[in-house]
């Protein structure tokens, strides 16, 4: 209030600020009182959550000679991967890696395929019953709780080990994933086409093949991209239960610590995985029309 | 009273339909090019994926009969018996998934930490210099791009066999997700309280304190739920490599074809991620809402 708190030369503002802290705290008191429940809280919930870190390491049998031991092996493993090198089985490491991609490309489209005409059972603008929708919902639900790694083992049970099995895995768990995406950008749409459809005499089928279907198209294939993406880098470790791909090299060269060759591997799937990410991003782009693919 | 519609002069109409007809024809080219290219690909990746589609019809029965020997005995008239036979060892794998459970939280604790950390150097806002950005963002890219049970292979040969490994795999793969997802909410923050902060010569570290946590905690919050999620997922596998957790258990159980414990392991998981999802969802929503009073 008083003019003499305005800062005279050679003092600094913070000083200036800070001379009339106790006026400011008695006239404007609402801003610096914190209310007890938000201090408890941003104590408490802290507090809470370390503690259970540290509970969470003693169940686990953390130990720190454990850990000291396994950096110190972790830094022995580094040594040995550089150079990394293929030692000769470039050409096997190559035609894995193709598996792999073969793997998540079908894996993905078949569950994509799949999907496509039962996510618009879960979908509530196309179907208005309760139960069908939610016992759709339910099931990819459950069928998105179970890893792919899961699904590979049970495949395998069925069609044996190889990448078939790892086709179908991918197939299966992107369904659920899929699923309910598709309700949700089915869901999604503008009314108003279907609408018009209903209007100028339309049915049903009508309504979603005209009215739904072109606008979720561009939505739907830009998610099927993604996943395509996502499921190169899960495709590439189905392989550690046995079904395919590039994950049964990985696992047997860890195991027999062929570090090189695995440090290589790891750097041709980083790439892979990089060169797709590049392609699918151009191709998401284009389909939702921000830019053109070349 | 109807009106009648005028008709078009003929060459008129007919010039339409001409370009009418021109623009179908160069959709459909455009459609059936790009089916060609998706059905060249499918072609090339049955034949790398070893797609044998006659052994999974002539084994399709099979994969009924494997889910219908996992369907447990149970009668109405000795229903408890029934259910104990069923879950006979129901403490053990009990403790399994909570160890399960504790992975996950341990692993997304202390990737969240160091993703917390990391973001304000990756994000192009706050970082100090573009050197720190561009090592933060490879560094996360690196974390994220690998996936976790290969690091959890290597942690397995380092720390030996157990839980830790599977934490510091799932820490490290967090660290790159989360460390991405916050520095992205880091960028979308209002830059009006940083700048005040500077003009009133606060220190980098005193401006994140009080010009950006309070506006990032609700979405760094948020997104770490997502990931725990996710999290709880990923560490049901970690058994298969043996780091930890039920995923050892259920390996065990279907690769020696113990048909009711694959049923009764498979059903706990499934229950317990949907368990996670409905909790973390529900915190989530109330993690928003805050956002929105606010």
């Amino acid at each position: 209030m008083s003019l003499g708190a305005v800062p005279s030369a050679g003092r600094g503002l913070r000083e200036a600020a800070l001379a009339d802290i106790a006026g400011l705290k008695t006239r404007h008191g609402a801003y610096f009182r914190v209310s007890t429940k938000s201090r408890l809280m941003a104590i408490g919930i802290p507090l809470a959550l370390i503690a259970l870190a540290f509970l969470s390491m003693v169940v686990l049998g953390f130990s720190l000679t454990r850990i000291l031991n396994g950096l110190h092996r972790l830094g022995q493993f580094a040594v040995l991967m550089v150079p990394p090198e293929p030692q000769g089985r470039f050409v096997a490491f190559s035609i894995a890696l193709g598996e792999t991609l073969g793997i998540a490309f079908l894996g993905t489209l078949t569950a994509a395929v799949l999907a496509f005409p039962v996510a618009f059972l879960a979908a509530k603008n196309v179907i208005p019953n309760p139960f069908v929708h939610f016992a759709a919902r339910r099931s990819f639900d459950v069928i998105r709780s179970v890893d792919t790694l899961i699904w590979a083992l049970m495949w395998i049970n069925v069609v044996g080990l190889g990448p078939f099995a790892g086709v179908l895995a991918i197939a299966c768990s992107d369904f659920g994933s899929f699923g309910k995406l598709f309700s949700e950008a089915i869901e999604a749409t503008d009314g108003k086409a279907s609408e018009g459809i209903t209007a100028s005499g339309g049915n049903r089928l009508h309504q979603v093949r005209f009215g739904l279907i072109p606008g979720v198209l561009p939505v739907i294939a830009s998610q099927v991209l993604y996943y395509f993406e996502s499921n190169t880098r899960s495709a590439t470790i189905i392989g550690i239960v046995g079904a395919g791909g590039v994950g049964a090299y990985l696992t047997e060269l860890i195991r027999v610590l062929e570090l090189k060759q695995v440090a290589f591997l790891i750097l041709m799937i980083l790439v892979t995985v990089a060169v797709i990410d590049f392609i699918s991003t151009r191709l998401r782009m284009a389909i939702i029309g921000k830019a053109k693919i070349v | 009273m109807a009106t009648a519609i005028a008709k078009l002069p003929e060459h008129q109409a007919a010039q339409l339909a001409a370009a009418y007809d021109k623009a179908v024809s160069a959709r459909r080219m455009k459609g059936l090019i790009v089916a060609g290219i998706v059905l060249l690909l499918i072609a090339i990746s049955a034949q790398l994926a070893h797609v044998r589609p006659l052994t999974l019809f002539a084994n399709l029965g099979n994969f009924g009969s494997f889910i219908g020997k996992t369907v447990p005995v149970l009668t109405l008239g000795n229903f408890p018996a029934d259910m104990r036979e069923w879950y006979w060892n129901f403490p053990k794998w009990l403790g399994l998934l909570g160890q399960t459970i504790l992975i996950a939280y341990l692993g997304t604790f202390m990737g969240a930490i160091v993703a917390f950390c990391l973001c304000f150097f990756a994000s192009a806002n706050l970082a100090r210099s573009r050197w720190t950005r561009i090592v933060a963002r490879r560094f996360l890219e690196f974390c994220r791009t690998v996936p976790d049970i290969v690091f959890a292979l290597i942690f397995v040969i380092a720390f030996g066999l157990g839980p830790m490994a599977g934490v510091f795999a799932l820490a490290i793969h967090t660290t790159g997700a989360l460390g991405k997802l916050f520095a992205e909410v880091v960028e979308n923050i209002d830059m009006k309280p940083v700048e005040g902060l500077s003009a009133a010569g606060a220190s980098w570290i005193q401006t994140v304190r009080y010009a950006v946590l309070p506006q990032v905690l609700p979405g760094f919050a948020s997104y770490s739920l997502l990931r725990f999620e996710i999290n709880v997922r990923g560490a049901g596998v970690m058994g298969f490599v043996g780091a930890g957790g039920i995923g050892q258990e259920f390996l065990v159980a279907i690769r020696n074809f113990y048909y009711s414990d694959v049923s009764a392991i498979l059903l706990m998981i499934i229950a317990t991620v949907i368990l996670i999802d409905i909790g973390t969802e529900q915190l989530r929503h109330r993690l928003i809402g805050m956002e929105g009073g606010k």
